[in-house]
């Protein structure tokens, strides 16, 4: 029984996003259940996939990244700014845009720690303050004309049809995977998360773990700001809003399968590609793009109260 | 030895006036153990009386039954002014009484001002749409005025010092006791006030409640801290295993008559601390720690020792621990184990790690355990990165060395799987002591190690904390259980005022003269 209760909550997420695609490829058999379609959800999805799990490090050592999205737009704009207006090599752009991101993760870290504030609060003050300066340094315009070898490597060459950036992320996915479940570092950003005190009495150095975690968050950020810049050859000033929620949505969601109860990277993945799944789906019903914000912030809610449930029982299980 | 001291009525109090408060045939029962034994208290008006006993006395459930907070058993009767009032009383009832309780940790919210804390009770009570700042300002300038106290009202509580705190808490106890309209003139419960209070502020204290007093209302001052009852009180009561086992004209009472009351025999004439035996060579040195409200404590002990730290609350000894683990600023301090020195301002727990020292502390939901993590992820927290491999971490191993562990420690259930939370306190406590035993110190630092761990866990407790100092390991332990340090330690320390007071060393440790030295502080 309770065997059964597990693998329900390890794979409810899963057969209920098959059935979703199902009940879509029923209504919508010839525009929904097609190949094009489905690489496209595949690979176009693949940045808010690399938010995703840049969120989960730093929420599994308990802190939160709200300025994760707005380090996204900074850094697709810095490849933009310096390899479009600047002549910058795309090589060097990249790199600087990614050193950006690790930068403002250590600002966020040491912010939180020296100082004790909360990370909600230190987050959401440094990712205004990006948003502002990625608007300023941008001129509040959308720059395109960024060198294609960029898209190329992003978007254009596929394999298997599905554009190479999917692969990026299931890359990183397994590198979270490994990091949070085999290696000793990952089981101390548990341990700090889960109970801080008994970590820094267990000798554990909790500051410097925190730290870290926001400077992978940034840097997962910055990545995901190259793809986007990939993915669209060009770079908005106000894209990042729109990766905020769905992030911290499918976060939560992810958090309720897989390894139920933690924040873990395959949980995640699926959680991006369920809720992208039913967005596209509902599109495709006829519904308009209001559809998106309802069903992002109504999944969030709901995947809060599912993970809620599945730790209660869990404290309550034995 | 159950000498019941009890001094009559006071001669000149005129009989004629109903005690503010008198209960009687007062008894409570938890699962069959009785906390209250048909226990008896009366308060004059206009008296501060005492209350004393020692933990488990039955002071406290005497105080909760008061506050309405736990009903009395049948047959229990309570008098304010000669009206009789039907036990048990409601939550909160106790207000229509004209009572007031200031509790130890005061109730004041401390981001909010004083005005504002001084207001919380009537805010919370009744619907006031338009508040008059302006006018309760003046009105509590003029209150904290006539009792002589300086206290601004728009001061930050968190930013005044911790007497003006209590003060405050007081005056706040007064004005909702005067709000009232009931029988009487008031009975102000002070439940231990003063314990973090620095000595030389106490007096401030005394001096608002004998202005109180003065007034015609009383008070009850329940107290650890014998010289304190006899500075403050007129009489007092003492409880011990729930019966009153004496009743006390203060002035009348030497300080031996009420330590004899509370510990429950008299000693003879203190016997002369045993000349300091040759010990063995030196394992562990702390010299001159301060830090928290500990002052210049210096230990030095022999490997294989168990030296037990105790006192009453408030009196620092269980912040050593914690001090020279590196868990707790320290202001300065110097630390030596096995050769190795360190300036104990430069502690980290990780340090404290590496050089073999370890902690179990006695906050187990917040510092010992993490609940919701399996059993194995707990034992292994230290040793992951150094004793285990760092990378592609062996998990199944790592269950499977957690379970030879658990079992060596008789963790039941055996599952080192499950979360730490679904095991009984007393197992939890195993997987801890297994959790720092398997790293092999060379000194163990407990607080409180047997606190919420049913008897059987205790005894394994002891037996592996035994093992370790046969084995040569020094072990620290910081408690408040006299009993549990008199059976596991050769040497106790008793800390009065963030102070050493007293050694207890061999055969001079009993239960007993632990209580005598901690009540008897520094005289």
């Amino acid at each position: 029984m309770t065997i059964f209760v597990r693998r329900a909550e390890q794979f409810g997420l899963i057969v209920v996003w098959l059935a979703l695609i199902a009940v879509f490829g029923v209504l919508r058999p010839d525009t929904f259940l097609t190949w094009p379609n489905f690489s496209t959800i595949l690979g176009s999805q693949a940045v808010l996939v690399v938010v995703t799990l840049g969120l989960i490090i730093p929420l599994t050592a308990n802190d939160f990244d709200l300025s994760i999205a707005f380090v996204m737009t900074l850094a697709s704009m810095t490849v933009a700014v310096l390899n479009v207006n600047y002549g910058v090599g795309i090589g060097w752009a990249i790199l600087a845009a990614l050193a950006l991101g690790c930068v403002v993760g250590v600002i966020n870290g040491l912010l939180i720690t020296v100082f004790r504030i909360h990370s909600l609060i230190v987050t959401l003050g440094t990712g205004t303050f990006l948003h502002g300066f990625t608007l300023w340094i941008s001129d509040s315009m959308t720059i395109s004309g960024i060198s294609p070898s960029l898209m190329n490597g992003v978007i254009v060459d596929r394999l298997f049809g599905i554009p190479l950036e999917f692969y990026y992320a299931i890359g990183l996915a397994l590198a979270i995977w490994y990091l949070l479940d085999y290696t000793a570092l990952g089981r101390r950003i548990l341990f700090v998360g889960r109970g801080r005190e008994v970590a820094r009495l267990s000798g554990i150095n909790t500051d410097r773990i925190r730290i870290a975690c926001m400077v992978v968050s940034g840097f997962f950020g910055a990545l995901a700001g190259v793809l986007y810049a990939g993915t669209q050859g060009a770079a908005d000033p106000v894209s990042g809003i729109s990766y905020q929620l769905p992030a911290f949505a499918a976060a939560f969601l992810g958090s309720t399968s897989i390894v139920p109860g933690r924040f873990n990277p395959w949980g995640s993945t699926v959680a991006v590609y369920f809720l992208v799944t039913g967005i596209t789906g509902l599109v495709f019903l006829g519904f308009s793009s209001f559809i998106q914000e309802m069903f992002y912030g109504g999944a969030l809610v709901v995947a809060v109260c599912l993970s809620q449930l599945v730790r209660g029982r869990q404290e309550q299980q034995f | 030895m159950e000498t019941a001291l009890t001094v009559a009525h006071p001669e000149g109090a005129p009989a004629v006036r109903p005690a503010a408060l008198h209960v009687w045939n007062l008894s409570k029962t938890f699962g069959g153990q009785k906390a209250l034994d048909n226990a008896t208290l009366e308060v004059a008006q206009g008296e501060v009386h005492g209350l004393l006993g020692q933990n488990g006395s039955g002071k406290s459930t005497l105080i909760k039954v008061l506050a309405g907070f736990h009903p009395p058993d049948a047959g229990s009767r309570m008098q304010i002014c000669g009206a009789e009032v039907p036990l048990p009383l409601a939550p909160g009832a106790f207000r229509q009484h004209r009572m007031s309780f200031v509790h130890q940790h005061l109730g004041l919210v401390p981001s909010l001002t004083v005005l504002e804390n001084l207001l919380i009770g009537r805010l919370a009570e009744r619907h006031v749409w338009a508040i008059n700042w302006m006018a309760e300002r003046r009105r509590a300038i003029r209150r904290f005025e006539s009792f002589g106290i300086a206290l601004d009202p728009d001061n930050r509580v968190a930013d005044l010092a911790p007497v003006q705190r209590a003060l405050l808490a007081i005056v706040r106890a007064v004005d909702e006791m005067g709000e009232e309209t009931g029988a009487g003139n008031g009975l102000l419960v002070l439940d231990e006030p003063t314990p973090f209070l620095p000595k030389r502020d106490v007096e401030q204290l005394f001096r608002l409640v004998r202005q109180v007093t003065a007034k015609g209302a009383s008070a009850i001052f329940v107290s650890h801290d014998v010289d304190e009852v006899m500075e403050i009180t007129d009489r007092a009561t003492v409880l011990r295993d729930g019966r009153v086992v004496a009743s006390l004209m203060t002035p009348m009472a030497s300080k031996t008559d009420f330590i004899e009351a509370i510990v429950g025999r008299r000693l003879a004439v203190a016997p002369p601390p045993a000349p300091p035996q040759a010990r063995g060579r030196k394992h562990f040195m702390v010299h001159d720690l301060s830090g928290g409200s500990v002052e210049g404590f210096s230990l030095d002990a022999g490997p294989g020792e168990v030296v037990g730290l105790t006192g009453l609350i408030g009196s620092g000894y269980d912040e050593i621990p914690y001090l020279i683990y590196g868990a707790k600023k320290v202001d300065r301090g110097t630390f030596d184990l096995a050769g190795r020195g360190i300036d104990l301002t430069e502690m980290t727990p990780s340090a404290a790690i590496v050089r073999g020292i370890v902690l179990i502390p006695a906050d187990r939901g917040v510092a010992g355990v993490i609940g919701q993590l399996p059993v194995s992820d707990n034992v292994t927290m230290p040793t992951i990165g150094s004793t285990v491999r760092r990378w592609m971490l062996d998990r199944r191993g790592m269950v499977t060395r957690a379970r030879a562990i658990g079992e060596r420690f008789e963790v039941r259930p055996t599952d080192p799987t499950l979360p730490i939370a679904s095991l009984s306190g007393g197992n939890q406590q195993k997987v801890v002591l297994a959790k720092w035993l398997q790293m092999k110190p060379k000194l163990i630092l407990l607080d409180e190690p047997t606190q919420g761990v049913d008897i059987g866990a205790r005894q394994t407790v002891f037996r592996h904390i035994a093992t370790a100092a046969a084995a040569g390991v020094a072990v620290i332990c910081a408690s408040s259980d006299y009993e549990q340090l008199a059976a596991i330690c050769s040497r106790v320390l008793i800390f009065v005022g963030g102070r050493v007071v007293a050694t207890l060393e061999g055969a001079a440790i009993s239960k007993e003269a632990i209580a005598e030295r901690s009540l008897g502080g520094a005289g």
